[in-house]
């Protein structure tokens, strides 16, 4: 029955969108392990990398857009909710490297060693087992939006306040992380992995197949917000976005809605930076700067906010671009682009890619149909 | 009764003494001198203290010559001589030597005699000329406590006339007096109190320095001394922590009295507000640099030329953006939010790319550098005028909007668009004046932190989350409020540093912002009625 709703949800755009998706995750895995590296077809292992890197930033977007295309709630502080996951499984994969480390603890991590700890804080029991350290990934952000969201929407902080204090809120983390005695490895993050569930991270058949659980992410996440989007529950979320007070005053808990949405979305974060870190090999604070927050903002924007296939496409449009400038002799001027992006798409095209694309294709649809109708009687006059 | 009588008769004595030094003074030199002669530690170890005392002016130049192996005698006549660079000096009467002895020898010294040597320098130097000196001499005797240096010292003290070196003296030989091993009790409880009165950091460790093996009531005296002390210091603490959350509260308020205009009078988010600070930072460094090279004697007044220069130039600017960019975003602050990112993004890339990615200098006139200490702390003139500074350009604008045609306008727009449109106003003229000005007064603030923070292009983006923070705390639309916050927010960082740690204090103040917004969504002072619900 669940799986008829999904369907019935499912109009052509979103189709598409999981056919291609699909078909990225089969393909771009199976280019890289099958054929040689001399062949045409091939896809070298940084690019499969680099691509699943993308996947998770579109599934961070995806999050932002339930959020604040949904639901109004402009939060800047979303890289907050992915750096924690990505902390919840860099804490496993410090785990599983074991006797391996420069210092060769079975227990502790380097860093710890480093820094003469004696033994394992509390908070990183446990995360040698991978089901635990799953279930924090979705956890810790979970329940901070929880804790956050439930203090800040039941006092009614809207708008640009709540984005404000979101943004503090990534700051405080910032600063904290950044501290050795915090037990995140300060500066330097938590990196130099070896082994996922008893794979080499490094190898190709992992990168591979993390790629490919990443796209399945992402396809998951499509359709749970799509899900969400599509239900009556959705249509309130909209009326909270367009008229929060009026949806109040017709009597809903708003509070509820935007509370319960939230906390979604900041696991769905979450689990895109858990995503994230195996893949590049590393998470330290720098995730948690403020900046970071705003720039996956800036790709919803781009791709178009309220348009979940927008927030995907957004992403991964703003990031190939920024790879291709940032690697090149084009590096100085990739700020001015990327400052350009943000000015141009909220004056020029406020309603982002796809957003611009459906209203089109509606009017043109609209006008069309009026044509038709008005067509007969214009005639007659 | 007694104590004055025994206070009275060492006073007499060593007026006695201090009499009857100068006759003594010729012949105990020359006696002293003689023991160089001999070529023995001890003997010369006697010498060094005999001329020490002797208050013979060649008596400093003697030891000096010690010290640097440049003493010599001659072993016929025992006399003694310096050696200076390319001639020869009698150490009895400090004249050039026509005819030196040929085979003269260096007077040796070994480890013992060099300790010798240095505490006697350090007494010498406590009747040098310049006052600079004397002082150090007494400081640095307060930290050797030097039992030897006592005599120099009693003999410096007699002669002093400066209150302040007198004083640093006397505190020199109460802290000799309270480490040497025959001093008295009551000499020694005299001393507790000079060294109590001092109330320092030091004079906590001395005090604490004197063990339950010393007599009872020494021992007593030195614990309420220490207990005191602390008592004192916790005090000067606390003030100082005042007034480095001052100092903090007018930074944080210069740099969002222009957000307070922008984000509290129009209702504008300027996530650029930052980069006008910088770029008013960087009109700073260039105002300098040009004087530089043209007219250095100007230097004294670069930071008058380029605060109405900064305010041009980031008001400008602030006036292009707003037309450019933000009458366009009226009414969709979360699209205003966005598209500043943007241009922060672009202004900071471009000084970048104009000046460099490193920290600019720029240096402080001499108006702004040096301090003053005020009891136990030390107040730069730099953080003093930035104080004074930031509250006149918070009343200067304070009058702006009050006394001024411009200020008029300004408020009648904020309280009611469309009534002042109607009045004649013409609204889009004032938004980018407002605008404008509060990027202007942004300028301003860059000129003030060039001072005290470095100038780099990431200056603004350290800036912009606390003075949001400020205008949000202290109420948006309340210029009154902004203060408060500004102030509020520095003090309670200054204090909560000492416990938690810079960071840690810091990222309190965040979690207790985010709290209190909880609270009262709308600041401390919120306007109040129908007029927030637009």
């Amino acid at each position: 029955m669940i799986s008829a709703a999904l369907i019935r949800s499912l109009d052509r755009n979103a189709t598409i969108f999981l056919a291609i998706l699909a078909a990225a995750t089969v393909l771009i895995p199976l280019c890289n392990l099958l054929f040689p590296p001399e062949s045409a077809f091939h896809i070298p292992t940084y690019l499969v990398s680099l691509f699943g890197k993308y996947v998770c930033y579109a599934l961070l977007a995806l999050s932002i857009d339930l959020v604040w295309g949904y639901c109004g709630i402009l939060s800047l502080g979303h890289g907050a909710f992915f750096a924690l996951g990505g902390y919840a499984m860099g804490m496993y994969l410090m785990r599983q490297i074991g006797t391996r480390g420069v210092y060769a603890d079975p227990i502790l991590p380097d860093f710890m060693v480093f820094l003469n700890w004696p033994e394992l804080p509390i908070f990183w029991y446990g995360f040698q087992n991978f089901a635990y350290a799953a279930l924090m990934v979705l956890l810790v952000p979970g329940v901070l939006a929880f804790v956050f969201g439930w203090f800040a929407f039941r006092s009614r902080v809207t708008g640009v306040y709540l984005s404000i204090i979101t943004q503090a809120m990534t700051f405080a983390l910032l600063l904290g992380f950044f501290r050795n005695n915090f037990g995140f490895g300060g500066n330097n993050g938590l990196t130099d992995f070896k082994d996922i569930l008893g794979f080499n991270v490094q190898s190709a058949g992992t990168r591979a197949s993390l790629f490919a659980i990443s796209c399945i992410a992402l396809a998951l996440g499509f359709l749970i917000c799509r899900a969400i989007v599509t239900s009556k529950f959705g249509k309130v979320l909209i009326a909270i976005r367009d008229a929060e007070s009026r949806t109040r005053f017709l009597g809903y808990r708003v509070e509820s809605y935007k509370l319960f949405v939230f906390t979604l979305s900041a696991c769905m974060a979450g689990v895109a930076g858990a995503l994230y870190v195996p893949q590049v090999g590393i998470i330290n604070p720098s995730e948690f700067a403020p900046g970071n927050s705003i720039e996956a903002v800036i790709w919803v924007a781009v791709g178009g906010r309220g348009t979940l296939t927008g927030a995907v496409l957004g992403a991964i449009l703003v990031n190939y671009a920024k790879t291709t400038f940032t690697s090149g002799v084009l590096a100085p001027y990739w700020l001015f682009v990327l400052g350009s992006l943000f000015i141009a798409v909220t004056l020029l095209l406020p309603r982002g890619i796809v957003g611009t694309y459906q209203h089109w294709k509606l009017t043109r649809g609209e006008k069309k149909a009026e044509a038709a109708a008005s067509g007969a009687p214009r005639a007659a006059e | 009764m007694r104590m004055i009588f025994v206070r009275l008769f060492a006073f007499v004595l060593a007026l006695g003494l201090y009499l009857a030094a100068p006759v003594a003074y010729a012949q105990t030199f020359d006696q002293a001198l003689a023991k160089f002669a001999t070529d023995d530690f001890s003997d010369t170890d006697e010498g060094i203290a005999a001329v020490a005392v002797s208050g013979n002016p060649m008596a400093a130049a003697v030891i000096e010559a010690l010290q640097d192996a440049r003493l010599a005698y001659d072993p016929a006549s025992k006399k003694v001589y310096i050696k200076d660079k390319d001639r020869v000096l009698d150490a009895a009467t400090g004249n050039a030597v026509a005819s030196p002895p040929a085979d003269l020898e260096t007077v040796r010294v070994n480890n013992r005699l060099r300790r010798a040597i240095e505490a006697a320098l350090g007494g010498l130097t406590l009747m040098s000329a310049d006052p600079d000196k004397r002082t150090e001499a007494a400081q640095a005797v307060f930290k050797s406590r030097d039992a030897k240096t006592l005599p120099a010292l009693n003999t410096a003290i007699a002669k002093e006339t400066n209150s302040n070196i007198k004083r640093a003296l006397v505190e020199a030989r109460a802290s000799v007096v309270l480490g040497s091993d025959d001093a008295s009790e009551a000499d020694k409880i005299e001393a507790i109190a000079v060294i109590k009165a001092r109330g320092d950091q030091d004079a906590v460790s001395l005090l604490s320095g004197v063990t339950s093996d010393a007599p009872l009531p020494v021992y007593r005296a030195a614990q309420a001394g220490v207990t005191a002390i602390q008592n004192q210091l916790e005090m000067w603490s606390g003030v100082q922590n005042a007034w480095y959350g001052l100092s903090l509260g007018s930074v944080l308020l210069l740099a969002a009295i222009g957000l307070a205009i922008t984000f509290g009078v129009m209702g504008v988010i300027n996530m650029a507000h930052g980069e006008m600070v910088m770029i008013g930072a960087y009109v700073t460094f260039s105002v300098q640099e040009l004087i530089r090279t043209y007219n250095p004697g100007l230097f004294d007044y670069s930071l008058l030329i380029a605060v109405p220069l900064a305010f041009l130039v980031s008001g400008v600017i602030g006036i292009a953006i707003e037309r450019g960019i933000i009458r366009f975003l009226y009414g969709r602050p979360l699209e205003t939010l966005l598209a500043t990112w943007g241009l922060s993004l672009i202004l900071q890339q471009a000084v970048r790319t104009a000046f460099g990615p490193t920290n600019r200098e720029v240096g402080n006139p001499s108006w702004m550098s040096g301090a003053f200490e005020v009891g136990q702390i030390n107040i730069t003139y730099g953080r003093l005028w930035i104080i004074v500074f930031t509250l006149v350009v918070f009343a200067a604008l304070l009058a702006m909007l009050r006394f001024t045609r411009l200020g008029l306008e300004m408020r009648a727009v904020t309280q009611n668009r469309a009534m002042a449109a109607s009045m004649g106003i013409r609204t889009a003229r004032i938004d980018a004046l407002t605008f404008g000005l509060g990027s202007g007064i942004a300028g301003i603030a860059g000129v003030a932190l060039s001072q005290i923070d470095n100038v780099s292009p990431n200056l603004g983006q350290g800036y912009i989350i606390d003075s949001f923070l400020v205008v949000v705390f202290g109420g948006v639309g309340n210029l009154w409020g902004t203060l408060v916050g500004a102030f509020t927010l520095g003090i309670a960082n200054k204090f909560l540093e000492p416990f938690a740690g810079a960071v840690l204090g810091k990222i309190a103040i965040l979690v207790l912002i985010i709290l209190f917004i909880q609270k009262r969504p709308r600041g401390m002072f919120a306007l109040k009625g129908r007029a927030i619900e637009t």
